[in-house]
């Protein structure tokens, strides 16, 4: 590994130990609790707090590495979360008593697993741009969502399931648990597999990947389906604590993870990316959003904040690629 | 001339990137009313030279003169407006803006309250345009004009200030034979005015056509000037490399085997008629025509990127119906397209995975793909190729377009094909490369396989080529062994005289 790649990939670790570095310090003098902010259970917390938008996150990783983009990650969330705690109130589940729990389970994950072979579809058939087609599955799954309940909660608290979401083995919550595992899995999707390789291939250049005798469209619909499957994953995790979802939730999900994505140096145009530093951009975000809480800042200072630094990275990551480029070119 | 000085001086240049001394103590004169022609092979510093002299660059040390005054060039605007101006390779116009809003980009004539004074614009545009010669008028969408009227827009665009010294970096790059004609009577309309003219080429037949003086720059350092008249190709080649360039007739000749493909009256819309010849194995067959004859396109047509609208393709005597490279690939066909960068290679990926991309399903140990596999395929073409690399993981978008292109064919070898279509090698490919590719071929050649060579290049279709097929509009006009082959019944082939003299 040089050292350009090593700066790279280790960039997104480096800014989360200055900010744990910036908040702790900055912490014992504004701080209003009395805890310091590197208490363990806190760091714990925060890792259960990032699974939601981290699944999904790591799903957008594999899609962006591909060329492609998927705008309608939250609104599958909101959907699948409204099958999973609906279809525990029918009768025929009700009568299952906790087997309900796997069964709903199933239901929420073949949702995500439809729509996003929908999405999947439509940009291989169609050859609509990504953007495109799932900025409008964006719009009409969010349809389905008010369809389904009007503008009422969903509602379905089932004392197993809470426990069981609450849980925690080796210190670590059930949430995090399935971020960890989405992460390993997708890491050996990505770097060790067929599938991987020419999902790097195709983002970079299509119409090698095309002369090389790759099947473009199948790739895609894959892809897809991930990302759909990781949606209603991200959604099974969330709601089988809370047991409730309002027809909005989900909303700006997809721009949260996407943001994760490209702070942690997965290139928007395809072909570059690495899903370990999606887990960086992951726990970064989360770490200032702790952070400027811990420190007294509201919400709205939170984003505007995030939304400072993610400009400020990329502007800083295309100054060393041009500084790069420069060396290249003799 | 005795009284003349230098438009343009340049005077120990030295420009040093870490690790690498680009530019070492580089001077470098021309005088009015000259073409100078500037050579190297790739990574010379030829680009650096130019990048100093319109201002991209900050030379370390050395200085600029400009007509014996000293210059600091800051931008490539104030370079221009100096009178330094530069006809890049790579065409930066607009597609969907007129060639006056082209040529004047950045520049427009503007009335009051920021309104475009458009009667200026196209009045000055097409005066401009007047001056070349060309077939196209102010109001033309750029989109619609061929390569070579875009070239031509990208010189009328150098031609809005009145220049002093004009840098045409790899002009000919993409045009036809009738196309240089042109633009080597724009260079010559140019020296006339008393214009100082730098002019990179790889193409050692243009040099001696239209320059006056030739300057090698061999690892960033000065290799010397030659006047043009007194010298030869041999004695510019070894400046630039330390050795000659072999592009001698191809005199080998082998056993060939069976038929390997056979087209019959293949045909694609208007893009090529009735096309039909055969390649055996052990044997090459070069397809010269001018560009837009349709040779790309039947190698795409046969590669499955495109559709037939009629005939048939055999392979080794049976008909095959090939509707997509996947396809192609399985009869054993492989395309090394013209394009390398944007057609042939992942240039953000690694050698290793650029090599295996066609077969990297094959190659796994259980859901994985085998990294041992893969580096032994790696290590034996890279030796076979003798490929330059660090190493395996190095990025192939860093690599030389010689070793690139070996990485696309090394691809496609270790499929094991019958046959093996590669469009333009050497496109952009320094000297030395060039005749390591040559070679290349015709061991291929004798190994067996059954190569299609498709270029625009005489004496590299020459050189390589058993059999060669000439194309004119579309249609195959003749076929020539290479024992009949003559450099005039070839260009009379390929420029439709003889289809004229027929008619």
């Amino acid at each position: 590994m040089n050292i350009q790649t090593l700066l790279k990939q280790g960039a997104i670790w480096a800014f989360i130990v200055a900010e744990l570095i910036f908040f702790t310090i900055a912490g014992d003098f504004l701080s209003t609790s009395d805890k310091s902010f590197m208490d363990f259970d806190n760091m714990l917390l925060l890792l259960k707090q990032s699974a939601p938008i981290g699944i999904i996150a790591l799903g957008m990783t594999i899609i962006m590495i591909n060329g492609n983009i998927d705008l309608s990650v939250g609104t599958t969330f909101a959907l699948a979360a409204v099958v999973m705690l609906d279809s525990m109130t029918w009768p025929f589940m009700v009568a299952l008593g906790d087997w309900s729990i796997p069964l709903a389970w199933t239901f929420a994950l073949l949702t995500g697993v439809v729509l996003g072979a929908i999405n999947g579809l439509l940009v291989w058939k169609t050859g609509v741009d990504a953007f495109i087609v799932t900025l409008g599955s964006m719009l009409g799954y969010r349809g389905l969502v008010f369809m389904y309940n009007g503008e009422n909660p969903t509602s379905k608290l089932n004392w197993t399931l809470v426990d069981f979401a609450e849980a925690q083995f080796l210190s670590l919550h059930t949430a995090t648990w399935f971020l960890l595992a989405v992460t390993l899995v997708l890491w050996l999707v990505t770097t060790k597999t067929v599938h991987g390789r020419n999902a790097y291939a195709i983002g970079n250049n299509r119409e090698a990947a095309v002369n090389a005798g790759i099947k473009v469209g199948p790739h895609f619909l894959w892809n897809f389906i991930l990302i759909g499957f990781l949606a209603a994953l991200s959604a099974v995790v969330f709601y089988s604590e809370s047991g409730s979802v309002n027809p909005n939730d989900g909303m700006l999900y997809e721009l949260w993870a996407i943001t994760a994505v490209v702070l942690g140096g997965t290139k928007l145009s395809g072909g570059y990316g690495s899903i370990i530093s999606t887990l960086g951009g992951v726990i970064a975000i989360q770490l200032l959003r702790k952070g400027l809480g811990h420190i007294g800042a509201g919400t709205e200072t939170v984003n505007l904040v995030i939304g400072l630094i993610l400009i400020a990275v990329l502007f800083l990551d295309r100054q060393l690629n041009r500084k790069g480029k420069e060396e290249l070119k003799i | 001339m005795s009284e003349a000085i230098p438009i343009l001086r340049l005077e120990g240049i030295v420009k040093t990137f870490p690790g690498v001394r680009a530019l070492d103590d580089v001077s470098f004169t021309v005088m009015p009313g000259e073409v100078h022609a500037l050579m190297g092979e790739n990574g010379a510093g030829k680009s650096t030279l130019m990048k100093v002299l319109g201002g991209i660059y900050a030379p370390d040390e050395g200085r600029i003169f400009i007509d014996e005054e000293p210059t600091v060039m800051t931008s490539p605007l104030q370079a221009k407006a100096k009178g330094v101006v530069f006809i890049h390779q790579e065409l930066s116009l607009a597609d969907e803006l007129t060639v006056a809003e082209n040529i004047f980009l950045g520049e427009l004539p503007l009335k009051s309250m920021g309104r475009v004074d458009w009667a200026k614009l196209y009045g000055d545009t097409n005066r401009i345009l007047k001056t070349l010669n060309v077939g196209f008028n102010a109001k033309t969408r750029l989109g619609d004009l061929s390569i070579a009227n875009q070239q031509m827009v990208e010189i009328a665009r150098a031609l809005t200030v009145e220049p002093r010294a004009v840098i045409f970096d790899e002009p000919t790059a993409s045009l036809t034979d009738a196309e240089k004609v042109v633009l080597f009577d724009v260079i010559a309309e140019l020296k006339a005015r008393g214009v100082g003219i730098i002019y990179i080429s790889h193409r050692m037949e243009e040099i001696f056509k239209i320059t006056d003086r030739i300057s090698v720059l061999r690892d960033g350092q000065y290799r010397g000037t030659l006047e043009t008249a007194q010298t030869n190709e041999d004695e510019v080649t070894q400046l630039m490399i330390g050795r000659s360039l072999d592009l001698s007739r191809n005199e080998s000749h082998h056993e060939l085997g069976d038929v390997a493909l056979e087209v019959r009256g293949l045909s694609c819309g208007n893009l090529f008629q009735d096309v039909s010849f055969e390649v055996r194995s052990g044997e090459v067959v070069g397809f010269y025509g001018l560009v837009g004859a349709g040779r790309t396109e039947i190698a795409e047509t046969i590669f499955g990127l495109r559709n037939p609208s009629a005939g048939q393709i055999l392979i080794d005597g049976q008909e095959v119906r090939i509707s997509s490279p996947i396809d192609a690939i399985g009869y054993g066909i492989s395309l090394v397209p013209e394009d390398r960068k944007a057609q042939g290679l992942v240039l953000g990926m690694n050698c290793r995975d650029n090599m295996t991309l066609p077969q990297v399903s094959d190659l796994t140990a259980g859901p994985f793909v085998s990294d041992g596999a893969e580096i032994a395929i790696f290590d034996q073409y890279r030796d076979k190729l003798d490929i330059r690399t660090p190493g395996w993981k190095q990025i192939v978008g860093n690599l030389s377009g010689g070793n690139q292109q070996k990485i696309v064919i090394g691809k496609w070898l270790s499929m094991h094909p019958r046959v093996l279509i590669v469009d333009e090698p050497t496109r952009g490919i320094d000297v030395g490369s060039k005749s390591e590719i040559h070679n290349l071929i015709r061991d291929l050649a004798a190994q067996g396989y059954a190569v299609i060579v498709i270029s625009s290049e005489m004496p590299e279709v020459l050189h390589v080529s058993d059999r060669i097929v000439a194309m004119y509009s579309g249609r195959v006009m003749r076929q020539f062994t290479s024992d009949e082959v003559t450099e005039d019944s070839l260009i009379q082939a390929i420029s439709g005289i003889e289809a004229q003299v027929l008619a």
